[in-house]
């Protein structure tokens, strides 16, 4: 186990992942589901996005001090269709949400979005008397993890990841499509 | 020069403008008619060789909308601070300063972009940040409806 992952009791919130592994699949999951579930989460490749000082922190959380190629996101992409995971580290402003948009459309399934700071998830510190942000990445892309923090620590974003993997074991190929569809962002 | 040497030297260009000595800097307060004639006398004149344009600052006093022009001289270091400012807000209307210097030009753009000062003989007055569907945002008036304040 050790440096490969994090142990089961020292996450911090367990109920959630039961609640979906009882109730998220309608399928039960199968030997190849686990195979495949294995595959794609121990190699998540993320997207080259990062607009503001989180991009800093997750530049570090790559770096040799907090690595986060020891669990798999080894290289990162720079073409959407090569990349599994857009990490959406920074303010985004009425400006750049379009090509969010559109980097986020060109991703191929399966994709996970992950919202780093606090930026992403309310609009941060510019929440108040700001005219040109968005308040909250997922006015414009469904979100699978927050990770909080301004920015959030290596180790947050870490565990942010870390989670990340933990649902995408919980997931079958078949949840991912009714999962899309409940998303009506067109 | 320092700065009450710079503030009696101005005073002699033209006795019209109020000079201040400021806690920094001395500060000369001009009507827009005067701004482009005092910018060069100051630049070309060989006791103040103001040839430096730190920055242009544009400013909304209220009901005034204002410009704020700070001047350094590389030779001699001395720093000068320029105000003018005009009750128009339909249709605010200065001189560009952009064929003294050149740095003027950008400068100029983003107070025409975020407060809608207009500026004469500008070389390419137009939008820098925003697009056109934005109003005018530094404005104290500036409505929006995606705003949340407190």
């Amino acid at each position: 186990m050790g440096i490969k992952g994090m142990k089961y009791e020292e996450f911090g919130d367990n109920e959630s992942l039961e609640l979906l592994k009882e109730t998220g699949t309608n399928v039960l999951l199968t030997t190849i589901d686990d195979v495949i579930n294995w595959g794609r989460k121990n190699s998540l490749w993320p997207l080259t996005f990062a607009t503001s000082c989180c991009g800093i922190e997750m530049m570090q959380t790559g770096a040799p001090k907090h690595d986060f190629a020891r669990f798999g996101m080894e290289v990162y992409r720079a073409s959407p269709r090569q990349a599994d995971v857009i990490v959406v580290a920074g303010t985004i402003v009425k400006k750049m949400a379009p090509v969010l948009k559109r980097l986020y459309d060109q991703m191929s399934e399966p994709k996970y979005v992950v919202a780093m700071g606090a930026c992403t998830i309310t609009g941060g510190p510019f929440y108040r008397d700001s005219y040109t942000i968005v308040r909250g990445v997922d006015l414009i892309i469904p979100v699978d993890v927050f990770v909080p923090g301004c920015p959030p620590r290596p180790q947050a974003l870490l565990y942010g990841m870390l989670q990340l993997q933990r649902l995408i074991e919980t997931q079958t190929i078949k949840s991912r499509k009714l999962r899309n569809a409940s998303h009506n962002y067109e | 020069m320092d700065k009450i040497e710079l503030g009696e030297f101005i005073k002699t260009l033209d006795s019209g403008f109020e000079i201040k000595e400021g806690k920094q800097f001395t500060e000369v307060t001009v009507p827009p008619s005067k701004l482009h004639s005092l910018a060069s006398q100051l630049r070309e004149n060989k006791e103040t060789l103001f040839d430096f344009l730190v920055s242009v600052t544009g400013v909304d006093y209220g009901p005034d909308l204002g410009l704020i022009y700070h001047l350094r001289s590389t030779k001699y270091g001395h720093t000068v601070v320029i105000k003018s400012r005009t009750p128009d807000r339909e249709n605010p209307q200065f001189d560009s300063v952009s064929d003294i210097w050149e740095a003027a030009d950008l400068h100029e753009r983003e107070a025409f972009d975020l407060l809608g000062i207009r500026f004469s003989n500008h070389p390419d007055l137009r939008r820098l940040f925003l697009n056109s569907s934005w109003g005018f945002p530094l404005r104290k008036d500036y409505v929006d409806d995606d705003i949340i304040t407190w």
